[in-house]
């Protein structure tokens, strides 16, 4: 065998060429040999393995000389690398020759370093068997975290944080309850004195009970109603105020209405001559009242801004129920009394003195009085149910004076024919059957008794209070005394058709008017059968009124829906204004001098009251004389119309022939006066 | 003889009416009161010759029913002033001779 050199310097083998293997093997075996001792010295038999490669001796001989290096054979030894800055590729000469045959990371871990601490530590802990504490937390704490090795595959750690809401601080304070003080001694002589006056209070009680013992329940249920009272008094405070609110909301509204009426004179009445007019004021209507006329109108004498207005019916086949309300000029939109009545309001009247009291005539010829300062809406009286009340509708009612034994009492006129007079007693009406109208000749005998004259208007004299005039439906009007019930004292035929309205002249005592369907306005002198004046207006006329300033101005309306005025002292045979007031087609019914103020209220048939104001033309009054005082003026007023009359008279009896002595006074008067 | 013997039997005849519980002075309300004043009697005679267990007892059964701190004064004679909460106080004697005040201040 020849010597084979090995110098290892790498523990890396070179590639092995084919007789290093073939050696190789050889050695192998001889190590095997030689390494299991000298005792396989005998098998020296020669195994060649399979792929051995059959060489010669001589190549067997060949001495081939390694050498080894200190280079890594697998390291590359042409490394070129680009150079930018020469522009060519440049071989790089130290190349790492470095080749790890093998890598093993050791578990060492240093003695003083933190892990090595750590690991001395955890040594420690578990050698004393985890009981002792160790003052250094933090090693613990970073033992303990050692422990909770989390899976680093399958693992994964998430969070998030959700919204919280903003705290906020809210602090309180409570009011304490409220405190007193108290103070007082507690002494014998104190407790003593105190229970004496106990005992003194309580004797006294005593007596007083057993006598107020009955009062007691009476005294409760008075409570009772006192306290239900108080409740409704905050109501009815309120109401107070509301309508006062009401009145100057309304006074606001109608401001230039209201200006008007207090101060407004028409100042073309200068330039207009005699004629004058009528300034439309409030319209007073109430929407419950819409299918309902007019039928009598009252102005209440005490408060002089109060009217009532009756509503029903002219209509014989239109009757329904009715209304009597009352209004003031303070509040044109609304009543301020309203009373339902059963029937239509033919007529009303409001005592002279005590103007709470009204009385009412109805359609269904029931007499009803009402008090107004009473809160019901029943009337206090109504012959509703008692013997005597009219059969037909009542045409009129008018207030007397109170009757000796100072009971109310009043009139009324009917379409029976019958005057009957009401007297209040106590709780229920009583009636006095007057006079009965006369029966005009036109009648058959045997139907005296079943056709009834109509009344229609009546009228009592202003002074002599028991001298009245009656007008009827045949168109005359009979004076009658009450004094006289079985006849009446004189009678005139005024007209064609229904006397509608007949009235004494408020001031001079003789003279009256009348008005009826036939389109006259006439007015007389109580003492001549004919009439002194006679107009003729284009319509039938429903009512006409004297005025309570002047004893020569009237007013008339008529069914066309116009207001007729007229004042004798001016002009005697037309009417100073005629103004139509209403729209068309509305009728008026009604007519009424306010006492005070210069405006008339006049009612048509669809229910509405129109106010007007008299323009100063129709207002004059006569030049009185310096030094004349004011309780003269009715006498002026006498005067003024006895001069009319007169100059009348004159006229007449220049066409008649009178030759009684009372006549010739008359016209030596006259003449005196021409 | 007669006399004084009267005269004592007078005495306890007036300490027997004047024994009644007799309210002084309060500003309780109508039922407040009237529990009160049972339970102020009921106290005094349950321990009618200590005092301070009885006000003890009213002191406790006050607070219980009507609410914490409550003060109770027993006693023949003295006198006192104090600051109460409004509709909290009774003043009332009774026995002929013991005077309760009973407040509330917290």
């Amino acid at each position: 065998m020849t010597a084979i050199t090995l110098y290892i310097f790498s523990l890396k083998m070179q590639a092995p060429n084919v007789n290093s293997h073939q050696k190789a093997a050889v050695a192998k075996e001889e190590g095997l040999d030689t390494a299991e001792g000298e005792e396989w010295m005998q098998g020296k038999t020669l195994v060649k393995p399979p792929d051995q490669l059959d060489l010669t001796e001589a190549e067997l001989n060949e001495e081939i000389t390694r050498v080894l290096k200190a280079s890594n054979p697998n390291a590359p030894q042409n490394v070129v690398r680009y150079s930018f800055k020469e522009g060519c590729y440049k071989p790089i000469v130290f190349v790492d020759q470095m080749a790890i045959h093998f890598e093993l990371e050791g578990n060492l871990v240093h003695k003083e370093s933190d892990e090595g601490r750590r690991l001395m530590a955890k040594q420690a802990e578990v050698d004393d068997g985890g009981g002792v504490e160790r003052p250094d937390n933090v090693a613990i704490k970073a033992a303990k975290r050692e422990q909770k090795l989390t899976n680093q595959f399958n693992f994964n750690e998430r969070a998030s944080q959700t919204l919280n809401n903003t705290p906020r601080d809210i602090s309180c304070q409570t009011e304490p309850p409220p405190r007193a003080n108290f103070s007082a001694t507690a002494n014998q002589w104190e407790i003593y004195d105190f229970y004496v006056e106990e005992l003194q209070r309580r004797e006294k009680s005593k007596e007083k009970h057993e006598g107020q013992f009955l009062n007691k329940e009476e005294d409760k249920s008075k409570k009772k109603m006192i306290q239900a009272e108080t409740q409704n008094d905050d109501i009815s405070q309120l109401a107070k105020a509301v309508k006062i609110i009401e009145r100057m909301v309304n006074q606001n509204i109608f401001d230039d209405v209201a200006q008007d009426f207090m101060y407004f004179e028409d100042a073309s009445d200068e330039f207009r001559g005699e004629k004058g007019t009528l300034l439309p004021l409030w319209t007073f209507q109430y929407d419950k009242a819409k299918s309902l006329s007019v039928t009598a109108l009252c102005w209440n004498h005490k408060y002089n801004d109060l009217f009532a207005v009756g509503l029903g019916s002219h209509e014989f086949t239109q009757q329904g129920g009715g209304m009597l309300l009352f209004y003031t000029l303070k509040n044109p939109s609304y009543p301020e009394f309203i009373f339902n009545t059963a029937s239509g309001v033919m007529c009303l009247d409001i005592h002279e003195h005590l103007s709470y009291l009204v009385a009412v005539g109805l359609y269904d010829g029931c007499v009803a009085v009402y008090n107004l300062k009473k809160k019901t809406d029943q009337p206090i009286y109504n012959s509703r149910a008692s013997s005597g009340k009219h059969t037909s509708a009542v045409m009129q009612v008018k207030w007397q004076k109170d009757d000796l034994d100072s009971n109310h009492n009043f009139i009324s006129v009917s379409a029976d024919g019958r005057l009957v007079s009401w007297t209040l007693v106590k709780h229920e009406l009583v009636f006095t059957e007057i006079i009965k109208l006369p029966v005009i000749d036109t009648i058959p005998d045997d139907l005296k008794d079943v056709i009834p004259t109509v009344g229609t208007s009546l009228d009592f004299h202003k002074q002599k209070d028991y001298s009245f005039l009656v007008g009827t439906e045949h168109g005359k009007i009979h004076k009658g005394s009450k004094y006289y019930s079985s006849k009446f004292l004189e009678k005139y035929d005024a007209h064609f058709m229904n006397v509608t309205r007949v009235k004494w002249n408020p001031f001079h005592p003789d003279v009256f008017i009348s008005c009826g369907w036939d389109w006259m306005v006439k007015i007389w002198d109580q003492t001549m059968k004919s009439p002194v004046f006679t107009f003729e207006l284009k319509t039938s006329v429903t009512d006409v009124a004297w005025a309570p300033y002047s004893s020569t101005v009237f007013a008339a309306v008529t069914t066309d829906g116009k207001v007729h005025v007229f004042d004798l002292n001016i002009n005697k045979y037309e009417a100073l204004c005629q103004q139509k007031v209403v729209s068309k087609k509305t009728k008026l019914f009604n007519i009424e001098f306010n006492p005070v103020h210069p405006i008339i209220i006049v009612g048509d048939d669809r229910g509405h009251v129109t106010s007007l104001k008299l323009s100063p033309n129709l207002r004059k009054k006569p030049k009185e004389k310096k030094g004349q005082d004011l309780p003269k003026g009715p006498e002026v007023e006498i005067a003024k119309m006895e001069q009319l009359l007169s100059s009348m008279r004159y006229s007449d009896w220049a066409f008649t022939k009178h030759g009684s002595s009372s006549e010739a006074i008359c016209l030596l008067t006259l003449i005196c006066f021409f | 003889m007669a006399e004084t013997v009267d005269g004592k039997k007078e005495d306890a005849d007036y300490k027997r009416l004047q024994s009644f519980p007799l309210i002084r002075h309060t500003d309780m309300p109508e039922e407040m009161r009237v529990e009160t004043m049972e339970l102020c009697v009921t106290a005094c005679e349950k321990f009618a010759s200590n005092n301070e267990s009885a006000a003890k007892m009213i002191k406790e059964s006050m607070d219980k029913k009507f609410g914490s701190s409550w003060h109770v004064v027993i006693g023949e004679g003295f006198g006192f002033e104090v600051s109460h909460e409004v509709k909290n106080l009774l003043y009332m004697f009774f026995g002929g001779s013991l005077a309760v005040c009973v407040w509330k201040c917290s």
